[in-house]
């Protein structure tokens, strides 16, 4: 347990170190390129903005990933049980997919004017249902058929099919994408509150830092980021392992 | 059952023809099958490969109708799913989710959801233990041998007592020697239990070993081309299959899959 909580510690801190020693070794001012002991004092002179702000990114970034987890789950279903859904709905999907994101921000900002926690939520979602759907559709199209004939053969609806043995074994898949999913709405919500900056979140304290020529405030908002981010895959993480703990082979 | 009372016929299936719908057109995989099992006896089915063996057990189970003949169980055309049904695969198909004990009792969830999990548990756990899994109910089937989880496997298409059990290639992926332990197995479960089964399978020793009759289909489309009455006792063991009995049947069966390949047979017409 000990082990496993500071191996990744250690490995941060040799980061952090050659970190610093890269900005020491070249002399590089900190408008060039902060280091890590610029961090602590930009945290603390700004820290109450950083804990609103945090929040404001955090909890936008759920809500979307929510939004993600439930539509791309709908979608997946449709794609995996309807070969006729799956050829209609792919390109379609893919070309969506395809779509740089940061093209869309002024997009949704014309439409929904001035809805910033709505543009925020939304442009979460739509950067992280792709992989979601895809994993669900993959996970329900290749179950194997004599999964389904065990409970069919007994004359089960095919509710109690998807409800017992369908889901579960996507399981796996899904929090597979979960993960993928969950870092890259951070993206979406940090896009638009940079892009289309309303003074609220992470990436609106980012574009004030870069506004006001304040660059360690800048490095430090993506170290916030990114232990946001790295707190909400464990967050995945937790989940997958009281939902499909089962899947988990280690040390068998 | 007396013997000398008209034996009813559980299964039957009479002249089913059909064929798979595929981009070249269609498939032709059954052409007059006739099968009769009657009640409480046990079918071992042989043929070529590919020659629509699946095809018959998805009859049977009622996971499809033939585009031709009819399909009768217990004196009532097959319209569709019964839960009276019980199958078994070459893959075991356990949900690893699951414990091998919650894996025994699903057919239960389904056919049976009245009963109370202390019933449930008891039937499941009276299986396992006749199987030999006594001790593994609470393991995860990744943590089981092959052979164990085709046991659970077993267990749980019979946890429901049906009337039909369809086995199809259970013990096929196994290695020699677990497969001869199930065949016993097999045997043992099925003086216990009151089913009436159809064995698909490609080995002639194991139809004989379980068969009451064996069942030799055509190449594709399957017709049923010989049927053997196994007149061995019920009670066999493996010896059985070293007696001469055994051997010239096992000589006659496999003289009728090379007809069944379409090879000649040396000596016979």
């Amino acid at each position: 347990m000990l082990r496993k909580i500071a191996t990744p510690v250690l490995a941060v801190l040799i980061f952090l170190g050659l970190w610093e020693m890269l900005v020491w070794a070249n002399g590089w001012p900190n408008y060039k390129m902060a280091s890590p002991s610029d961090l602590p004092p930009a945290f603390w002179k700004y820290k109450e903005l950083f804990l609103v702000m945090g929040w404001q990114t955090l909890w936008r970034t759920v809500v979307g990933l929510f939004l993600a987890v439930v539509v791309g789950t709908l979608i997946g279903m449709i794609i995996g049980f309807s070969k006729l859904a799956r050829d209609a709905l792919y390109p379609l999907l893919v070309g969506f997919n395809a779509i740089p994101k940061a093209t869309l921000v002024p997009v949704i900002s014309l439409i929904f004017i001035g809805q910033h926690d709505f543009n925020t939520i939304l442009m979460a979602f739509m950067i992280s249902f792709f992989p979601i759907a895809v994993s669900v559709g993959i996970g329900l199209s290749t179950l194997e058929p004599e999964y389904r004939d065990i409970l069919r053969a007994l004359g089960a609806s095919r509710f109690t099919i998807f409800r017992k043995i369908a889901l579960p074994k996507t399981l796996p898949e899904f929090f597979g994408a979960l993960k993928v999913s969950a870092t890259l709405a951070f993206i979406g919500t940090n896009l638009v509150e940079i892009v289309s900056p309303h003074g609220r979140g992470l990436g609106a304290l980012f574009k004030s830092g870069e506004t006001n020529g304040d660059y360690p405030l800048m490095f430090a908002v993506l170290i916030a980021l990114a232990f946001l981010g790295i707190v909400l895959y464990y967050a995945v993480i937790f989940l997958e392992r009281v939902f499909a703990g089962w899947a988990d082979r280690e040390g068998r | 059952m007396i013997r000398g009372e008209t034996i009813e016929n559980l299964i039957e299936i009479k002249g089913a023809r059909h064929a798979y719908q595929t981009a070249s057109g269609p498939l032709p995989v059954l052409d007059g099958l006739e099968v009769a099992v009657p009640a409480g006896t046990f079918a071992a089915v042989v043929g070529p490969s590919g020659c629509g063996k699946s095809t018959l057990t998805k009859l049977v189970a009622g996971l499809m109708k033939p585009d031709e003949g009819e399909v009768w169980l217990h004196g009532e055309p097959v319209t569709g799913p019964r839960k009276t049904v019980g199958m078994a695969f070459q893959n075991p198909v356990l949900l690893e989710w699951r414990t091998i004990l919650e894996n025994v009792i699903l057919p239960l969830e389904i056919v049976a959801p009245k009963m109370s999990g202390k019933d449930r548990i008891a039937r499941a756990m009276e299986l396992l233990e006749m199987v030999g899994l006594s001790g593994f109910e609470n393991k995860r089937p990744s943590e089981l041998s092959g052979g164990m989880r085709q046991r659970a496997s077993l267990c749980r298409s019979i946890v429901h007592k049906p009337e039909v059990l369809i086995l199809d290639e259970p013990f096929g992926a196994l290695d020699a020697f677990t497969r001869e332990d199930l065949w016993q197995t097999m045997r043992d479960l099925r003086a216990a239990e009151p089913f009436t089964a159809v064995l698909i399978t490609h080995d002639l020793r194991e139809s004989v070993f379980l068969g009451d009759q064996v069942i030799v289909l055509s190449g594709r489309p399957a017709r049923t081309q010989y049927v053997m009455d196994v007149d061995l006792p019920a009670d066999r063991t493996l010896d059985v299959l070293f007696t001469k009995q055994a051997a010239d049947m096992l000589h006659i069966l496999r003289d009728q899959i090379k007809i069944a390949q379409g090879r000649d047979v040396e000596g016979q017409a």
